[in-house]
C-alpha cells in the first residue's frame, strides 16, 4: 500500500503537524513523523481540512451532458477540495426512480474523483403532485437518503407533509427548495429597489420565507426532520432560528454566492448573476454570514449549476438560472467568513464537511483528521490570492459570477480515501 | 452625450436640454414644403423590433427618413428570430451588413443594454422600449411637449421644466414610460407625483425621486400636466384591481375631474388610449389633451436623438432659421 506524508500542515488551521496516509486511511497524526517509504507533500503551513462535502450539486447527467457530466463535475469537485457531492435530481430523465439514481451512482463510482451520492426526487417528474418511489430509491444500490425536488418547490402542503412523514421509515430527509410558486410567477430577480428600477419581475423574500415557515411547522407537527436548501434572506434566518429554538429538527444551507454577492450586480443585466433564489441585498448577505457563524445555518452548499455558454450569452429574461460553484466555494467562504473573522478553519471544516456529511449520512466523510479515519483530505493554501480564471475550470461550464474577481485561498491537494485526486492544483 | 441612448437616467440636464432644443429645430423642418435634411445621408439605421409596436416604429422610421438615412425594418415575426436565433446572432448579422445604428424594441428588460455593452456589436444603440424598464425617447417627447405647452416653443429654448408639477396616473408597475418619465422629469427639475392603486406600484418605489399617492382627486388641483398610462384589461384577471369599472371610477380621468385641474394644465397620454378605461372620450378629444401633438413631437425628438448620436458636430439644420440669423 502506498504511503503519503503531509508534512507541516495546519490541521483545521491549528499548529503545523505531520499527517501520514497509509493506503486508504490516516495512519498517524503528530510531529516529526518518519517519511520512510512515503511520498512527501510539503504542506509548508497550508491548512488541512477533511475532504469537503457538497449537499447540493447539479451534475446534469443524464440529459444535459452539454453543460456537465458526472465525470467533469466530479473533476470540478476534486479541484475545489470536495470528496463527496450530492447530485440533485432535476436531470432528464428526472432522478425519481431507482434506475436513474443507480445510473448516477454508478457513474460516480467510475469517475474516481469524488464520491457521488444521488439525491432522489420527492415527486414524480418534480411535478409536485405524486410521491416518487422514495423507498425504492433508498433500497437501491444508490442508497438514497436525501430527497429533493430542487429547482421546484414541493408547494402542496399535503404532499410535503406526506413526504416528511414517509421518509421517517428509513431515516431520510426532505430538502426543500422554498419558493411559493404563485408569488414568483415571472420572477427574474430579487424584488426590491433594484428590480423596481430595472423593470425585472420580482422574486420577493416572502415567497421563500412563507414556505420555510410552513415547512418547519409541518416538520414539528409530524416529528420529522427537514432541510432547507439555499436560504437567501434575513427573514428566513429568523424563521430557522426560531424553529431551532423551539426544538424543531431543521437544518439549513447557504450558498457561497449568497454570502458574497448582492442584487446590485444585476444592474449590469449580465445573466451570469441570474440565479434561483436570486441574489438579495447587503442586509441579507450580512444576516446569512452571521447565521452561518452562529450555527443557525448549518452548512455551505454550492448549488453548483452548470449551463452552456449560449444560455448565458443572451438577454436577461432568456437566460438560465444558476452559477457554477464547486471550484470557487472554499475561496468565497474564506473571503466572507474566515478573513472577516466570523469563522475559523475548524468552523469551515464543520460547515463544509462534518455537518453536510451528517445531514446526508455520508459514511466515511466529514470525519476528524485523526488516526484510523478514512483519508479524505483537502489541503488549502490560505495565503494565496488570485483572480478567478474560468478558463482553468475543470467543469464543462464557465458560468461563474467571479470571473476576474480576486479571491483568497487555493486548494492544492485533495485525497479521496488516500488516493490523490488533485496534486499541486492539478487533477491526477 | 453618450454613444447610446439606453435609459433616460443616463441623460444629464444639459444633454436633455440639448436634445429638446435640437428637436425644436427639427420641428421647424416639418413646416417646410420639403421635410427632409441630408444629415444622415449614407448612414444606415435598422429598426429592430421584437415586439409589435406600429406607432413607435413608424415614428422612428419617419425621423430616419427625414434625416435621409437608409432604413431597414426588421420585425421578429417571420424572421430567423422565430426560428430560434439569438439576439446576439441577429444583431451581429445586421451589423455585418453595415448598420450604423440599431433602434431596438424588445420585450425583455435590459436587452438594449446587453446589446450595447456586451461587445456583440459596435453600432450605436437606441432603446425604443425594453420590457418594463425604459422608453427614453417617449420621455423626451413628453418633456418636449410639456416644455412647448407650459413654457413655449421659443421661450423654452435652453430651459428645463423647473418647478412644473407632473402627475402620472395608472399602471406604474408595468410601465417603461413611467420609469423613463420619472428619471427625465426629475433631471429636468420637475416635481413628479405617481398616482395608482397600491397593486400597480412597484415594491421599492419609495426610493424613486417622486411623490406617490393613491388618490387622484387630491393631486389634480396641483398638476400642470396629468399623464395617463394605459391599463391593460388583462391586469384585472391577475387581481391588480377588482373590475374595469372600479378602476375607471377611482383612477380614470373624466370631464368632471379634468375641470378640477388648473386652467393651463394639459392632459397627456403615450397611446394607445383605452377610451372609457383610463380616459373618457370627452377628455381625449378636448383641446387640453396633447395626445396627437405628442405623436408629432415624437418624430422631431427622434430626429434630434439620431442626429446627436450619429451626426456629430455639424449643425443639425443648415440655415434652418434664416430670419433669426440675419
Amino acid at each position: 500500500m502506498s504511503k503519503t506524508l503531509i508534512r507541516g500542515a495546519k490541521v483545521l488551521g491549528g499548529e503545523p503537524q505531520d499527517v501520514l496516509i497509509d493506503g486508504t486511511t490516516i495512519a498517524e497524526v503528530g510531529s516529526g513523523l518518519s517519511a520512510e517509504g512515503a511520498e512527501v507533500v510539503e504542506a509548508d503551513g497550508k491548512v488541512l481540512l477533511p475532504g469537503l462535502v457538497d449537499l447540493h450539486t447539479h451534475l446534469r447527467e443524464p440529459g444535459r451532458e452539454d453543460s456537465e457530466t458526472v465525470l467533469t463535475g466530479t473533476r470540478a469537485a476534486a479541484s475545489g477540495g470536495y470528496t463527496n457531492v450530492f447530485a440533485m435530481a432535476n436531470t432528464f430523465p428526472v432522478a425519481d426512480t431507482a434506475g436513474v439514481v443507480e445510473q448516477v451512482w454508478r457513474l460516480g463510482q467510475e469517475s474516481g474523483y469524488c464520491d457521488v451520492q444521488p439525491i432522489g426526487a420527492v415527486t414524480v417528474g418534480l411535478e409536485g403532485a405524486k410521491l416518487a418511489e422514495l423507498g425504492a430509491m433508498h433500497e437501491s444500490a444508490a442508497g438514497v437518503t436525501v430527497f429533493s425536488d430542487d429547482g421546484k418547490c414541493v408547494h402542496d402542503a399535503v404532499i410535503m407533509r406526506r413526504a416528511l412523514e414517509y421518509v421517517k421509515a428509513f431515516n431520510g430527509v426532505v430538502a426543500q427548495h422554498a419558493q411559493e410558486p404563485r408569488l414568483t410567477e415571472g420572477a427574474q430577480m430579487n424584488e426590491g429597489v433594484v428590480s423596481a428600477e430595472l423593470g425585472l419581475g420580482g422574486w420577493p423574500a416572502v415567497a421563500e420565507e412563507s414556505i420555510i415557515a410552513r415547512d418547519v411547522l409541518l416538520a414539528e407537527h409530524v416529528g420529522s426532520r427537514v432541510h432547507i436548501c439555499h436560504l437567501s434572506t434575513a427573514g428566513s434566518v429568523e424563521i430557522v432560528r426560531w424553529a431551532k429554538s423551539r426544538g424543531i429538527d431543521v437544518t439549513a444551507e447557504v450558498t457561497p454566492h449568497h454570502l458574497l454577492l448582492t442584487d446590485e450586480l444585476v444592474r449590469s443585466y449580465n445573466p451570469v448573476y441570474k440565479v434561483n433564489p436570486p441574489l438579495r441585498t447587503e442586509r441579507d448577505v450580512l444576516a446569512l454570514r452571521e447565521a452561518l457563524a452562529d450555527g443557525t445555518i448549518d452548512i455551505v452548499a454550492t448549488d453548483h449549476a452548470p449551463h452552456p455558454h449560449e444560455d448565458k450569452d443572451c438577454e436577461w429574461a432568456a437566460a438560465a438560472m444558476g452559477m457554477v460553484g464547486l471550484e470557487t466555494a472554499l475561496s468565497v467562504v474564506q473571503e466572507t467568513m474566515v478573513d472577516t473573522g466570523l469563522l475559523d478553519w475548524a468552523g469551515v471544516a464543520d460547515r463544509m464537511s462534518v455537518k453536510p456529511a451528517q445531514i446526508g449520512q455520508a459514511t466515511g466523510h466529514g470525519r476528524p483528521v485523526s488516526a484510523g479515519e478514512p483519508a479524505n483530505l483537502t489541503l488549502v493554501d490560505a495565503a494565496y490570492r488570485g483572480q478567478v480564471d474560468p478558463a482553468g475550470f475543470a467543469s464543462r461550464s464557465r458560468n461563474t459570477p467571479y470571473e476576474g474577481r480576486e479571491l483568497p485561498g487555493r486548494v492544492t491537494h485533495t485525497w479521496l480515501r488516500g488516493k490523490a485526486t488533485l496534486v499541486d492544483g492539478k487533477l491526477t | 452625450m453618450q454613444r447610446h441612448l439606453i435609459s433616460a437616467a443616463d441623460l444629464t440636464r444639459d444633454d436633455a436640454v440639448l436634445i429638446l432644443d435640437t428637436a425644436e429645430e427639427m420641428a421647424r423642418v416639418a413646416d417646410r414644403p420639403i421635410k427632409k435634411l441630408p444629415t444622415l445621408r449614407g448612414r444606415t439605421v435598422v429598426n429592430l423590433f421584437f415586439e409589435d409596436s406600429t406607432r413607435t416604429r413608424i415614428s422612428f422610421e419617419a425621423a430616419e427618413k427625414r434625416l435621409s438615412a437608409d432604413v431597414i425594418n426588421f420585425t421578429a415575426k417571420g424572421s430567423s428570430v422565430s426560428k430560434g436565433e439569438s439576439l446576439k446572432d441577429t444583431a451581429q448579422t445586421l451589423e455585418a451588413m453595415g448598420v450604423d445604428a440599431v433602434v431596438i424594441r424588445h420585450g425583455a428588460s435590459g436587452a438594449p443594454y446587453r446589446l450595447a455593452t456586451s461587445g456583440w456589436i459596435d453600432a450605436h444603440v437606441i432603446n425604443a422600449g425594453d420590457g418594463t424598464h425604459q422608453h427614453p425617447t417617449q420621455a423626451l417627447l413628453d418633456a418636449f411637449t410639456m416644455r412647448r405647452r407650459l413654457v413655449g416653443p421659443d421661450a423654452g429654448l435652453g430651459k428645463d421644466l423647473d418647478g412644473r408639477r407632473v402627475t402620472l396616473v395608472g399602471d406604474i408597475l408595468h410601465s417603461r414610460v413611467a420609469r423613463s418619465n420619472v428619471d427625465l422629469l426629475h433631471t429636468l427639475g420637475a416635481e413628479v407625483t405617481l398616482v395608482a392603486p397600491p397593486t400597480l406600484l412597484p415594491v421599492g418605489v419609495e426610493t424613486w425621486p417622486c411623490e406617490v399617492s393613491y388618490d387622484l382627486d387630491s393631486t389634480l388641483t396641483k398638476s400642470d400636466a396629468v399623464m395617463l398610462l394605459r391599463v391593460q384589461r388583462e391586469r384585472m384577471n391577475a387581481a391588480f384591481f377588482p373590475t374595469e369599472r372600479e378602476y375607471s371610477r377611482r383612477y380614470g380621468l373624466d370631464g368632471d375631474r379634468m375641470a378640477k385641474m388648473p386652467d393651463h394644465a394639459i392632459v397627456m397620454h403615450p397611446g394607445p388610449m383605452v377610451r372609457g378605461m383610463e380616459i373618457t372620450a370627452e377628455v381625449a378629444d378636448s383641446g387640453r389633451c396633447t395626445v396627437v401633438e405628442q405623436v408629432t413631437n415624437g418624430v422631431s425628438v427622434r430626429m434630434a436623438v439620431l442626429y446627436l448620436l450619429l451626426g456629430g458636430a455639424e449643425p443639425a439644420v443648415a440655415h434652418a432659421r434664416p430670419t433669426e440669423e440675419k
